[in-house]
Order: structure tokens, then sequence, then C-alpha cells
């Protein structure tokens, strides 16, 4: 995969610290502001009593480290009469993240690995609808597929939700692997089939270890997009399964009486937790992963 | 697992797979997108016209069979809550789309100068993108509450005209959901930027200082138009995103004051499940598919134009 930042700026050289250097890192330093602030807030918030809070100092630091909002938004926090905190959502977009992810990440990886070396009749229909079908809005299959997945028995559970995102996960993927399978060399494909390797064979011992990085990548988009779903969620899951998101969402919209802005906050926090965490530690894969999935076709 | 592929052997030469004569189909392969076949055909075909064809009935609360043309349309567009929704996400399409744009248009030229640090500035400016609407729209709930938020700090520190109040106001309301959306959006942008920047031959650099060209002059009229596929596809993603605008406006409003940041995919929404109005749904629904087709297919195919003309295919 192409590193889509190599490693020296193509930009105009600096010359010395002139008045636009000197500029131009003002920018950015007021561009960092923009983008770090609310995370800030966010932070320092929910360590702050109500008190605290409502002394309208949103940028000063906690008087104390108090985590007992955090205890609270993890396990205590009300979304109506339930007042289990998030963490029943955490487990639950576990339990469908991780499954969902391993899932559309093969799923994406065979149909790419067949369409760009075996190309069986119609291939080329099939890769041009996958393409057109990733631009559907969801709100188009919601209905029919809230009656399908019932008649099926999965509405408003587990294996409901799971499919629902593997099949709304396969344009993407799809993309992912058949424009990284499609740098691969074809003449190595063509050795194995001269040594009589079959279609899996193939898959299991010459693409799928080639495609170590871009099973990261498809993985990890995969698994932030489906973790921060909403909508989904929101309509598959059922109310044993409700993905973190909507829980977050039905706790801080649904307080009775006064609002625990710190508690809500370190609710937050923790939602966003997961696919932070991906991202620092994942660093350029995230943004191989942006590049290669929007340069459709 | 057995060759079942068997019909191509190592006896036909690998590289002619075009069949002759006798059909050798890679039974495999085929049996490998079966898959694929069935999502394409069953949920992104089949549950398309499905959606289509109800919008075509008398279906209110129960779906019914009864052909009633476009009457549905007509209802749709007669409801004043739709056309509220439309005027929203446009000019919440407009300001998010080019906001988007432009702010990571400049940080990524900004980043392209030779900064130091460049990939601790990146992993700033990017980090929201990794974030959910839902949270992305909480945090900025908060922020412009006006009881606890920046216009209460500020005013608090003495500056008694601050306001930043725009999610109460139901003339400002959208533009809070745009400024949170291209808060969430921007680094996206810059990503794809630079990564069209960093395609700019060198010597172009060295061309324009030669002839004394502005910068400024030089990035308009010359680095810009080089950025045409970047600035396509970022386009593209962003007008999709504000088309579907869903989550980020029920977590930082959710639709109100009144109904001043109601949009189409909320209106879908309430009228599937709250309202249970499934003609004017999926009659929007289906409104909503006809406006993302006819953003994406002519860009698809002009960067495809564009792309083949680049590699002299054209």
């Amino acid at each position: 995969m192409r590193d889509p930042f190599p490693a020296t700026a193509r930009g105009q050289r600096p010359q010395r610290l002139t008045t636009a250097r000197i500029g131009l890192y003002a920018f950015l330093l007021i561009a960092a502001l923009f983008f770090l602030l609310p995370a800030y807030v966010m932070i320092v918030t929910s360590f702050k009593s109500m008190g605290e809070i409502r002394s309208a100092q949103i940028f000063s630091l906690p008087q104390m480290l108090d985590w007992s909002y955090w205890l609270e938004a993890w396990s205590s926090a009300c979304a109506g009469v339930n007042c289990n905190g998030v963490s029943v959502g955490f487990w639950n977009s576990v339990k469908i993240t991780v499954p969902a992810t391993i899932l559309s990440v093969l799923l994406g990886a065979v149909t790419g690995y067949a369409l760009s070396f075996w190309k069986p009749p119609g291939s080329k229909l099939l890769f041009a609808a996958i393409t057109i079908g990733g631009f559907i809005p969801l709100q188009i299959f919601l209905f029919p597929m809230v009656r399908a997945t019932a008649a099926l028995g999965l509405y408003n559970s587990l294996a409901g939700i799971v499919l629902v995102h593997v099949v709304f996960g396969l344009p993407l993927t799809t993309l992912l692997f058949r424009n990284y399978y499609a740098a691969i060399p074809v003449e190595l494909f063509k050795a194995a089939r001269v040594d009589g390797a079959g279609f899996w064979r193939i898959f299991y011992a010459l693409m799928l270890p080639l495609s170590l990085p871009m099973l990261v990548v498809a993985g990890l988009m995969q698994m932030t997009g489906i973790w921060n779903d909403f909508l989904l969620g929101l309509v598959f899951a059922g109310r044993d399964n409700l993905p973190m998101t909507v829980q977050l969402n039905n706790i801080v919209t649904t307080t009775t009486g006064q609002r625990e802005y710190n508690v809500h906050m370190a609710a937050t926090v923790l939602t966003a937790l997961v696919p932070l965490v991906a991202y620092f530690v994942s660093g350029r894969w995230f943004v191989r992963g942006i590049t290669a999935g929007s340069v459709k076709g | 697992m057995v060759d079942q592929s068997g019909a191509r052997t190592t006896a036909s030469p690998p590289g002619r797979s075009k069949v002759t004569g006798r059909l050798r189909l890679p039974v495999a392969a085929m049996a490998a997108l079966t898959p694929a076949w069935l999502i394409i055909l069953l949920v992104y075909l089949g549950t398309t016209v499905w959606t289509v064809q109800i919008s075509l009935t008398k279906s209110r609360m129960l779906p019914s069979s009864e052909f009633a043309g476009l009457s549905q349309y007509q209802r749709l567009f007669g409801t004043a809550r739709w056309s509220n929704s439309i005027e929203n996400v446009l000019t919440f399409g407009v300001v998010y789309v080019l906001g988007a744009m432009v702010v990571g248009l400049l940080l990524a030229i900004a980043i392209d100068r030779r900064v130091r640090f460049e990939s601790a500035w990146r992993t700033m400016f990017l980090y929201p993108y990794a974030l959910s609407f839902i949270v992305t729209g909480l945090m900025w709930q908060w922020l412009m509450n006006p009881e606890i938020g920046i216009q209460a700090t500020a005013r608090a520190a003495g500056l008694g005209w601050f306001t930043f109040d725009w999610t109460t106001r139901s003339d400002m309301a959208i533009y809070a959901v745009a400024l949170a959306g291209i808060w969430q959006s921007a680094g996206l942008v810059m990503v794809l930027m630079l990564a069209g920047l960093r395609g700019i031959d060198a010597d172009l650099w060295r061309a324009t200082r030669i002839e004394g060209i502005p910068m400024w002059r030089t990035y308009l009229t010359i680095v810009l138009p080089q950025l045409g596929p970047s600035v396509a596809t970022a386009f593209m993603l962003l007008t999709m995103g504000a088309v579907r605008t869903f989550d980020l406006v029920v977590a930082l409003t959710n639709g109100g004051p009144g109904q001043s940041t109601e949009v189409p995919a909320k209106f879908i929404m309430d009228s599937l499940f709250a309202r249970q109005d499934l003609g004017l749904a999926t009659a929007g629904a289906t409104v909503m598919l006809f406006t993302v087709m006819a953003v994406t297919i002519p860009i698809l195919y002009a960067r495809d134009i564009w792309t083949r003309r680049q590699n002299g295919r054209l």
C-alpha cells in the first residue's frame, strides 16, 4: 500500500523566520485550539462538581481529581428508569463490533479477491453494483430490512444487528480489498495456478498473508465505523443490545430533574474512548484507511 | 478443500482464461461471490425497489398495495415539516461542505509548507473524525449551552456583550449544527488534500519561484486545479454526509428549537417510527435516494474521465 504522505513535504522550502512563517504557525496554533478545546472542556468538566460547573469557568482546571462521576457514568447513570450507566452499552457495542468487523472484513477480502483475480462472469456488473450500493442512503433500506429481519426472527437481536452491519459494510470492505489486490502482480497469482492451487488454497496461503496491511486498515475502518454507528443500532439492535452511542444519547437526553453535566461528560468521554485509542495507537494506518477508502474505483 | 475450480487446471495456460468452446467456469470463485450477489440483489436492489414501490401506494400506518400514483409525493411536498427540513439541509449542506473544504484545504496547505512537528499537527486536526456524531453533537451542545458553556464563561470574565447561544435560537441553530460538523470533518478534507498536494511535482515550486509568481496565485491557479480529484472526492464525501445527516442533529438540537434544525433523514426516521406514516417515510427516502444519485453519479463519471485523461488513455 502506498504511503499517502511520503516523508518529505513538497511545499516551498522555508526561508528563515519571516513574518509569513510566523503567520503560518499562528494559524496552526489557532486551528489546534479550535480542534482541541472541545475535548479539553469535556475532560475537565467530567471531574468538576456541579457547583464548579455553574461557576461558569469552563476552561479552568477541576479543584480536585474526583473520579466519582466517571464511576457513576460507567455503572449507575440513568436512562429513564434504567440505571446501569454506559457499561451495558459498552459491552453491547463490543458484542456487536467484534463479530461484525471480523465477518465484514473477511467477506470483503474474499469478494475483492474473487473479483480481482478470478473474474467469473458478471464480475464487472457486481463490482459496479457494489460501488453504487455504497452511496445509497440507509433510510431507503430501513422499512424493508425491518420487515425482512423480523420475518427471519433476527429483528431486535444481536445476530440481526451484526448481519445488518456486515451487509452495509460490504461496499467499503470490498472496495478496499479489490483496490489492494489490483496492485498485486497478477503473475504471482498465475504462478500459484500453475502449481495447481485452487481458489481457497491461493486465498489462504498466498493472498491473506499478503493482505495483512489491508486487513489491519479495513478492520480499523470497520471497527470505528461500527462502534460509532447510531442509526442501525437504534433500529435493529433491540432494547437488550443497544450500542453505547444509543445508550449515551438516552442517558443525556432523558434525564429528569437536574442535569448532571459532569456525569454526562464522563459518559461521553467513555463512549469516545475506544475509537480514540484506536486512532492514536494506529497512527498512519487510520490515514491510510481514509485515503484508500475514498479513492473509489 | 478440494479444488472445486478444477475446470481450469494446469493444462490450460493461466493467462488465457477466456473460455472458448467448452464452458469452464471458476465454480469456487462463483460460490465465494454468492454472498455478495445475494446482498446486492436482495438487500440493495430488493429493498430499494420495495421502498420505491411502497411510496407509490396508499400506505399510511399499514402497508397497502393499492396503487396511488404520486399522491404520497404530493402529500410529502405539501407537508411543511418536509419542505422546512429540505431548506435546513440546504443551508446546513452549503455551510458545512464549504466550511469543511476551506478549513481542510487551508490546514493541508499550512502543513505542507514544511512545518515542524508535522505529524503532531495532523493528529490534532484529524482526531475529531474518529469520534461519532453523537459524541460530537453532545460536546458542542454543552459548549453552546448559554448557562454553562463558552458564553457564560466569557460573560463571567467581564465580556458582557459576548453571545454564543446558537443552539437556543431558531435563526442560528442550523449554523450550530454546521459548525460542529465542520469541526468533525475538516480533518478528513485535510488528509485528502494533503495526499493530493504530495502528488504535485516538486519542480513546480522551483519554477513558480523563478518566475516570481506570488504564492497565493500559485495555489489558486496552479495547485488547486491539480488537486481536482482530491477536491471532487472530498466534495462528494461531504455532500453525501450532509444529505444523510441524522445523528449530529439528534445529539445537538434534536431538530429544535421548534423545527429549525429538522432534516430529511430525521423526518424519514420520525415518519417511519414515531408517526408511523409509511407512505411519507418511503416517499421521503426515495427523494433522498435520487438526490444522492444525482450528485454522485456525475462526479464519479467526471473523476473517471479525469483520471483516464491523466493516464493518457483518453
